[in-house]
């Protein structure tokens, strides 16, 4: 846990499991989320492409680990989460949204039914907020342990599922499927030599992959083992963030926060049909209002017209009124272009729709876009 | 033709008086890939310390600053079509501006390339 100086100024930034590992791999570190990370080892951009096109390895052990037990678990998160809990099946996870009680998002994270308990992760960055609120509201009885002893790892690309198969990960037990028959969404017990892992076919890229929970005492030689496949690099935060943003996917803090519930963050997909009809979540009038009769702004994708990017903060515009903000922004190293998401007026949200953005006082063209900028690469179904 | 560096990784080659501006090897290594970069307008006058240009990597956009006073005569347009001119060549290829030195003195306040490497050895 992080530690506050004296003068509640200076916050000691942590180690993770594989600091030594990324250090000696040549990784710039920077501060992220409280901890020392890796923001990149060969450069953003090769990095980027490379596991676009092969294997990359991410180490996300900054993301909390959470483990909820005890029986009505699932009954009782639904009253923190807008997903179907009570419905997903051992071995399914699920994306969701903790909600506060006006339906702004205090973080998006996944949910899994392990079969003995459920398993959560969520962002590193408000994962100490996220543990007190749902500490305070969960009743007493519903046991939460956080998983500190576990470092996590993320496997993406399109030789991921080869590499970890080569690897030579079992499942724990005979009706678990092989890893490489997983689809996405789906998660299980294996096991590497004698180390037990939680793996899920999962991952933020957009790219086919796994994420693995391991042992902090064993992730180096899993981070080795892994790397020590051809098709296999270790990849930094940076490329982490331009995947992420080609994929369409929402960073919390920066296109997600308190402020913003899930129909404007354009992440409908996460209120499950059953709590549509049933409400029963934090911000349920706001949030189904929103759903039928839509919401006063909305998440959307933006094209960039030249080569300059267009970032964070940069306000868009609608003639000469302003009408929103851009939320994440770069350069797009699988577009060749830049590229951004932002907030604009359900009104001008339509693909297609010109606006523009300010960057350094100079107004920029860009366009309403349908995401992801690159076609998502998920295997939804196993072939025979 | 002697070279100049500044603290903040400004190279500055000086010709008569005329000087050539860009970024160190150093900084483009820091900074990464590079993917776009906006030059000065020709006649524009900059004052030492001054935003000069930008130079954007996939992670962010950084200012370069005006090594001395003076007036742009020319900004670099081969890096608007190819910006990882910076990465490849920084110190060549990869120059970001030509401007006119309006006060020489200024010069004497810069570092040559021993105390540059020296400098950036100490960071």
């Amino acid at each position: 846990m992080s530690e506050t100086e004296e003068m509640g100024e200076t916050v000691a930034i942590e180690s993770l499991p594989l600091d030594a590992w990324h250090r000696a791999r040549g990784a710039r570190m920077v501060e992220f989320a409280g901890y020392h990370m890796p923001i990149q080892y060969d450069g953003i951009m090769a990095e980027h492409l490379w596991t676009r096109d092969n294997a990359g390895l991410f180490d996300v052990s900054h993301m909390g680990q959470l483990v909820f037990r005890g029986e009505g678990a699932a009954e009782a998160l639904e009253a923190l989460v807008p997903g179907d809990i009570s419905a997903l099946k051992p071995g399914r996870m699920r994306y969701s949204l903790l909600l506060a009680d006006d339906g702004g998002i205090l973080d998006d994270l996944m949910i899994t039914n392990t079969g003995h308990g459920l398993y959560m992760v969520v962002n590193g960055a408000v994962k100490w907020d996220d543990i007190a609120h749902l500490r305070e509201h969960l009743p007493d009885e519903i046991e939460m342990n956080l998983l500190d002893e576990q470092a996590l790892l993320a496997l993406q690309g399109p030789k991921a599922a080869a590499a970890l198969t080569a690897l030579g990960v079992v499942p724990e037990f005979p009706d678990i499927l092989p890893v490489d028959r997983l689809v996405f969404m789906q998660a299980g017990p294996y096991l590497w030599g004698d180390v037990r892992l939680g793996i899920s076919r999962s991952g933020y890229t957009g790219e086919d992959g796994f994420e693995i929970s391991v042992p902090a005492s064993d992730v180096s030689a899993l981070a080795d083992a892994l790397c020590a496949q051809g098709a296999v690099k270790p990849i930094g935060l940076g490329a982490r963030d331009s995947l992420r943003l080609e994929a369409g996917l929402p960073l919390y803090g920066h296109d997600l926060d308190e402020g913003i519930d899930p129909v404007e963050g354009d992440l409908a997909f996460a209120i499950s049909k059953r709590r549509r009809e049933e409400g029963g979540f934090p911000g349920a009038a706001r949030i189904l209002g929103h759903l039928a009769d839509g919401s006063p702004r909305k998440r959307v994708g933006l094209t960039v017209d030249g080569k300059m990017p267009v970032r964070e903060g940069a306000k868009i515009f609608d003639g000469n009124s302003e009408v929103g903000v851009v939320t994440s922004g770069g350069f797009a190293p699988s577009v060749g272009a830049p590229i951004a998401m932002g907030y604009v007026p359900t009104g001008l949200s339509e693909p297609g729709t010109a606006l523009a953005a300010e960057v350094r006082g100079k107004r920029v063209a860009v366009t309403v876009t349908p995401m992801p900028f690159v076609p998502h690469r998920y295997v939804r179904k196993q072939g025979g | 033709m002697p070279r100049f560096y500044t603290e903040e990784h400004e190279w500055i080659d000086v010709d008569g008086d005329v000087a050539t501006v860009g970024i160190t090897d150093f900084a483009q290594g820091q900074l990464g890939d590079i993917v776009f970069v906006e030059v000065p307008d020709t006649g524009a006058e900059l004052s030492k310390g001054g935003d000069a240009a930008v130079v954007e990597s996939v992670k962010a956009a950084s200012d370069v600053y005006a090594p001395v006073d003076g007036t742009v005569t020319e900004g670099n347009g081969q890096l608007e079509e190819d910006p990882a001119l910076v990465n490849s060549d920084p110190e060549g290829e990869g120059w970001f501006f030509r401007m006119t030195l309006s006060d020489k003195s200024q010069l004497d306040g810069l570092m040559n390339a021993q105390a540059y490497k020296d400098f950036i050895a100490d960071l």
